[in-house]
């Protein structure tokens, strides 16, 4: 036996993640170690993606860029987003 | 409209031959990633550092006393937006590197903010590309990348980084800001190079 699992395995809690409002999230910043509800970043939108940043440090926490074919997502701003169990 | 617009019309046959995907803006929008950075010009420097770690500084004094040149050219953004026939005023990359030694294929612009983009040095030499300090006759507003930015207008607007204060040279192509998150690494509006892998 391994003693880790197939990335698939992580599929299930993700989309639990991504299906709950991640605005409502606690998001601590890997630049400070701020520690605030995601709604609170500073989001700018007029550019080629969206940015999240730390209100904090201005650290970028976010960046979502939208292609006609895919979607990529950059979280390494984020130590972690934490959301209730429902 | 009614309004003629000099440099529009009477060239190009009515501005018909923008790149493909791309429709024609009077308006200067201004995109940003992140707050605008205010930075003085006493305070401003520009560093070259090259692939053996050598750096060449610029302060405010030394890049306005270099020959300036005034470019005007057409400016293509990848959302979909062109400006033609822009005016700068600004120091040419050649003469900006004319003295570093360099064997480098590769430049990282580093921006004030913490911006960054890839571009293949060769792009940065032979008249393709400017440190701007002056638009349309006025010293450059900060929304739009002053005191200085670089100006690259044969690629897409996202390679002339607003604020920019450096070049790092490589041998090797690392990954700018939006490089790094699908769009592309060169970026030629000519051939739509948008998304990485178009
Ligand atoms: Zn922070």
């Amino acid at each position: 036996m391994s003693d880790y699992l197939d990335g698939n395995a992580a599929a299930g809690a993700l989309s639990e993640l991504f299906a709950v409002d991640l605005t409502a999230a606690i998001a601590q910043c890997n630049g400070c170690g701020q520690t605030t509800v995601f709604a609170e970043s500073r989001l700018y939108v007029d550019a080629p993606g969206m940015i999240a940043r730390c209100a904090g440090c201005d650290t970028v926490l976010l960046r979502v860029v939208t292609t006609p074919t895919n979607t990529y997502l950059d979280l390494r701003g984020l130590t972690y987003l934490r959301v209730p169990n429902s | 409209m009614g309004i003629v617009s000099p440099g529009f019309t009477g060239r190009r046959g009515g501005g018909t031959d923008l790149p493909p995907g791309q429709y024609l803006t009077h308006e200067f929008p201004v995109l940003s990633a992140g707050p605008t950075p205010h930075i003085l010009t006493d305070h401003w420097e520009f560093t070259v550092t090259t692939e053996t770690g050598e750096k060449y500084k610029w302060d405010w004094a030394a890049l306005t006393a270099l020959p300036a040149e005034e470019i005007t050219k057409d400016i293509h953004c990848v959302t979909r937006w062109s400006k033609l026939q822009t005016t700068w005023k600004g120091v040419s990359l050649d003469t900006l590197l004319a003295d570093v030694e360099t064997g480098a294929d590769f430049a990282m612009a580093h921006s004030y903010g913490g911006y960054t983009t890839n571009l293949p040095l060769e792009d940065l030499l032979d008249g393709q590309s400017w440190i701007a300090y002056e638009y349309d006759g006025e010293p450059l507003h900060a929304e739009h990348g002053g005191p200085a930015r670089l100006l690259v207008p044969h690629l897409y607007f996202w390679k002339s980084a607003k604020w920019v204060r450096g070049l790092v040279l490589s041998d090797s192509e690392d990954l700018g800001f939006w490089e790094t998150a699908g769009y592309h690494e060169y970026g030629d509006p000519w051939k739509e190079q948008r998304y990485a892998g178009d």
